[in-house]
């Protein structure tokens, strides 16, 4: 990695760097990624039962790695002087991401067409395409995507009463702070704790306090989790409210930011609560709240703790996410490959679903700033 | 509204518009305490079950002397009660190791991820690099896109991957990953505050004779540190929380609090007021940061968001 011009902070270089701290930034360089190449060498022989020698684990192949990157850094430095340092800064996080997520993704590829049994001590088998015929023909899996769809498109409900907590915490309130701290506190429980106390205990039909409400209110034999649809409904419910004050903090900020002089205008102009909300309000916060869902959007995608906790999947799937399938999936079955397989088509249907509704989100706030 | 009081009917409309304020008032507050009760009633049910007993559970009592007695078996069986937290407890000593591993992991994850971000972060915000074909913006969307990946597509590869490396089960593991998760949220946050920070500061003190990382670290980090602080609590407050990555990838050693708090199924069904206090010690921690920090942590989630 290098620097090139047009930097937003420009630096003068004077320092001159001799041809011996440039080969001696070069030897070390290679002989880092020498000794990386060597150990990777030697265990892969070792582990493929070619030759008798090697360690028990990878782990020394990491620790080159490691090596290989401190030197790759100190190189930068050794080699370009004062544009190595600006390297510096980037540089790491680059390598750790990298070898975190990148190598990963690789190796994922490669494991999701075998099957692999990682109690059984056959190892790795390479099936081909099987992994994906088996994803056709599954029912579940398409269920729990389908389930995704609803637990997203609920997002816009969320959004709805995130939007009106945030209108009245910018009301002219007392005591903004209390109520503020008040609605963020969901936002900073574990979901397990949540779905243990509220998902288990408050809902509980004997004696959760919620099931007794239900019943108070003429709901003669409740359970939350009994048919699908109610049970899907009582996953979202949760989910929501812990994920609401996200959506309402960024929402009260975008609410705040706003000119006080258009409010004021609308309010001169003569128009109604209901019409400065819809003509000013509301277009004004639509970038701010395009930003909130999308991130709500991302989260939501990950949704697992809660549905492990509560129904794992019960009844009959209908809660399944997709995170939650795969993790059962894996539990009951061990097998890595297929879960892999169903992860990284989860992920390809992701990349291409965000992609078209960041092009939407962008018509979006272009129509409504281009109308006014 | 009315500027000149006169006859009745201007009263009489100043009595309408009067009338209107406290309706408005009133379905505000109301709204506000309806939703405020939403929000704490499940940690008063948390914090009153772990002083119930069984009766009280199953009767479903609510309010604490007034129809129960609250006792202290929950906590106790914890160890943490009054009369047993100075005897030796097996129950108390697991749950203080994974209190600890997620004390260790969290802020151990968060410092790393602060550091990592607020490097390229700044970084990026003040040079222009080229990395094979990929400019600064470029390297952004690549740290930023990682925010979309779930967690289940890098779990079982890491599964296999921590397995080969004897790094399964391991607090350096977890570290690392909790690492991976809270990195793009940082650097999206930490962009946003260099971005406020004028680059003639630094050009000053460059004049003055300091080197490119000397002005870094004296001039610009002191004054970013407030977004740096509201990134760790944020980013804290993600990997106390975090469930899915722990669950499969610790198993004795590094198990963190929320699997320990999952994995509570006795054999005679559950023990709600043990389960309670469990919960309870889970929670009370990031109640504190949640109510002493709020402003950091309302900070870190809307930077980036409000232009």
């Amino acid at each position: 990695m290098s620097t090139a011009d047009g930097d937003l902070l420009h630096t003068v270089n004077v320092d001159t760097i001799s041809a011996s701290r440039i080969r001696l930034g070069r030897t070390l360089l290679w002989a880092s990624v020498a000794l990386m190449f060597l150990t990777f060498g030697v265990q892969a022989l070792f582990e493929t039962g070619v030759t008798p020698f090697g360690f028990d684990t990878w782990r020394p192949v990491l620790f080159t790695y490691c090596l290989w990157a401190f030197a790759l850094c100190m190189s930068r430095v050794m080699i370009y002087g004062e544009q190595g340092k600006k390297a510096l800064f980037v540089l790491p996080a680059v390598l750790f991401v990298l070898s975190m997520v990148v190598f990963p993704l690789v190796f994922g590829l490669w494991i999701s067409f075998s099957d692999w049994n990682l109690s059984s001590l056959t190892g790795r088998k390479f099936n081909g395409l099987d992994n994906f015929r088996q994803m056709l023909s599954d029912p579940f899996y398409w269920n729990a995507l389908y389930n995704m769809l609803i637990y997203v498109a609920a997002i816009i409900v969320e959004y709805a009463i995130a939007f009106g907590l945030a209108l009245l915490l910018n009301a002219d309130i007392r005591a903004r702070k209390f109520w503020r701290v008040t609605f963020l506190l969901p936002l900073m429980l574990s979901p397990v704790a949540v779905s243990w106390m509220v998902g288990k205990s408050m809902l509980e039909i004997r004696f959760g306090p919620l099931s007794r409400f239900a019943k108070w209110l003429g709901w003669e034999q409740p359970s939350f989790f009994g048919s699908p649809e109610i049970a899907k409904l009582t996953i979202m419910i949760m989910d929501a409210w812990t994920f609401i004050p996200f959506m309402m903090i960024m929402l009260l900020a975008g609410l705040q930011a706003m000119p006080k002089e258009v409010l004021e205008a609308a309010e001169v102009d003569g128009a109604s609560r209901w019409q400065r909300f819809w003509e000013v309000t509301f277009p004004l916060m639509l970038p701010v709240s395009i930003t909130a869902v999308m991130i709500r959007i991302i989260f939501k995608l990950k949704l697992a703790d809660i549905i492990i906790n509560v129904t794992s999947g019960g009844p009959g799937g209908a809660t399944d996410s997709v995170t939650s399938f795969i993790f059962r999936e894996y539990r009951d079955r061990s097998n890595v490959g297929y879960g892999t397989l169903l992860a990284m088509v989860y992920l390809v249907l992701i990349v291409i679903f965000m992609t078209v509704l960041l092009k939407i989100a962008d018509w979006l706030v272009r129509r409504a700033t281009g109308a006014r | 509204m009315a500027m000149t009081a006169t006859a009745h009917g201007s009263d009489d409309y100043d009595r309408r518009q009067r009338l209107r304020w406290w309706t408005m008032r009133i379905v505000v507050y109301a709204l506000l305490i309806a939703w405020a009760v939403i929000c704490i009633f499940p940690i008063y049910w948390t914090l009153t079950t772990s002083f119930k007993i069984a009766p009280d559970v199953m009767k479903g009592n609510l309010v604490p002397w007034y129809d129960y007695v609250p006792k202290w078996l929950g906590w106790r069986s914890l160890g943490l009660s009054p009369d047993t937290i100075f005897s030796t407890s097996t129950v108390r000593e697991e749950f203080t190791k994974r209190f600890f591993n997620s004390v260790i992991i969290s802020t151990a994850a968060s410092a790393l991820a602060v550091i990592l971000g607020s490097l390229a972060a700044y970084g990026l915000s003040r040079f222009s690099f080229r990395f094979g074909f990929m400019r600064n913006s470029d390297i952004s969307f690549f740290f930023l896109s990682q925010l979309i990946l779930p967690p289940v597509v890098l779990a079982l590869p890491f599964l296999v991957l921590y397995k080969e490396l004897a790094l399964l089960d391991t607090r350096i593991g977890m570290i690392a990953i909790y690492t991976l998760m809270v990195l793009p949220i940082v650097i999206w946050i930490m962009k946003d505050q260099f971005a406020a920070v004028p680059v003639e500061l630094e050009e000053a003190a460059l004049v003055d004779g300091l080197s490119i990382w000397g002005a870094f670290l004296r001039i610009i980090v002191p004054l970013v540190l407030p977004g740096m602080v509201a990134a760790f609590i944020l980013s804290l407050v993600l990997c106390w929380n975090e469930y899915f990555f722990a669950a499969l990838l610790t198993s004795t050693d590094a198990k963190t609090l929320p699997v320990m708090i999952a994995s509570q199924t006795g054999s005679q069904g559950i023990n709600w007021w043990s389960m309670a206090a469990l919960s309870a010690a889970g929670i009370l921690p990031l109640i504190f940061i949640g109510v002493l920090l709020e402003k950091h942590i309302v900070k870190g989630m809307t930077a980036g968001a409000v232009k």
